[in-house]
């Protein structure tokens, strides 16, 4: 394919001596197959995306004991409970648990979860979460609920480990 | 019957425009992307609406995986893998390393093996080392290796910013595990590695 016209100069026209007339036009070919070469190469070993974090910041480990009066510190009536058990699951309740007042189920999505926090977000003041993965919740469970908490701007959230009490309740129901 | 006379076209076709659009294609992947890193361990990570970008360099990574292994990477910005590996040899004196050895530690991405395994990890030639499936560093209470290593790694490299790469489905048991071994050596803050998700407040919007 190469462009580069020789042009076979006659024996006549010897009148001029020295250059032949070059063409200008360059065949391009083998420079688009290493561009394209280069282009292949560099989509398949990078990657796009910078990956994004999530900072947390988890409270200073307490030394020594410490009492269940200092851990259920937490004023009862702005304390908003959420256990997250497995198969994508979550208990809630307001306040403290008991017989007139059963953890309730709802899901992860945008109509679940999130109305909840919206709406509670508004009715009680100085709302705390307490959130409470159980050993059947996987990580992503967790990773959702506290990404919940930035999408519906809630500051005060704890993760909590769940109590037995709160295992008892959502067994029966 | 007269011929029909087709006219001879050259099959010569101008490739400069080709030529400009591969170009730019390249310059275009050259400035956006970036290499890929070695990494052997592939998590699947969860989705969030944070964007805060992870820094390059000064990273003490922690993979979790599906299956629960725990894995234990830092970069090697100043040598820190260097001077990690010779504070784990300081820190047990038994634990003793060659040159080489030091060499494959510094070149190899995520340590995923128990210490009294290290030096036989390090002994595999490159190829070897990837593919061989890696037992997961201890995380228990008795033994709680990953500690160590955070303690060392946080010596050997003081800027250093911890990260958690966790997969979705990995248990939460684990990386309470973890995270309770962070608290231990006093690392209260923390960021956990997430995909982009859109935000939905943002969405509104549009």
């Amino acid at each position: 394919m190469a462009e580069l016209e020789q042009k076979q100069v006659g024996k006549k026209g010897k009148k001029k001596k020295g250059r032949k007339k070059m063409s200008t036009r360059i065949d391009l070919t083998p420079m688009v197959d290493l561009g394209f070469l280069l282009v292949t190469f560099f989509m398949l070993t990078t990657t796009f995306s910078k990956p994004q974090t999530m900072e947390i910041n988890l409270p200073v480990k307490p030394k020594g004991e410490v009492t269940t009066e200092e851990e259920n510190a937490v004023k009862a009536s702005k304390a908003l409970t959420l256990i997250i058990d497995g198969e994508n699951k979550i208990y809630w309740y307001q306040g403290l648990p008991g017989k007139d007042n059963l953890p309730a189920v709802t899901n992860f999505s945008a109509e679940g979860v999130r109305k909840i926090l919206l709406e509670k977000n508004i009715t009680i003041q100085d709302m705390v979460v307490l959130i409470k993965p159980t050993d059947e919740a996987n990580y992503k469970n967790v990773v959702d609920i506290l990404d919940e908490m930035n999408i519906t701007n809630i500051k005060r959230y704890a993760l909590v480990d769940v109590t037995s009490v709160d295992l008892d309740l959502i067994k029966n129901l | 019957m007269p011929k029909v006379k087709v006219p001879r076209k050259s099959t010569l076709i101008d490739m400069t425009a080709m030529c400009d659009v591969a170009f730019l294609l390249l310059t275009f992947f050259m400035l956006t992307t970036q290499f890929k890193s070695d990494e052997s361990v592939i998590v699947d990570l969860p989705s969030s609406i944070s964007e805060i970008k992870l820094p390059d360099t000064d990273i003490l990574n922690i993979t979790i995986r599906a299956d629960g292994k725990v894995f234990f990477n830092i970069d090697n910005k100043n040598f820190a893998r260097e001077r990690l590996l010779s504070k784990i040899s300081e820190k047990y004196p038994e634990l003793q390393f060659t040159p080489e050895e030091v060499k494959a530690f510094v070149l190899t991405g995520s340590i995923g093996v128990p210490l009294n395994q290290l030096k036989g990890y390090l002994a595999l030639d490159d190829f070897a080392r990837k593919t061989y499936d890696q037992p997961g560093i201890p995380v228990d209470s008795t033994n709680n290796e990953l500690g160590t290593w955070i303690m060392q790694g946080r010596l050997s490299n003081p800027n250093v910013r911890i990260t958690i790469k966790g997969d979705q489905a990995c248990p939460w048991p684990i990386v309470k595990k973890v995270m309770n071994t962070l608290q231990d050596k006093n690392v209260n803050k923390f960021n956990l590695i997430t995909d982009l998700e859109a935000d939905p407040n943002k969405l509104k919007g549009i």
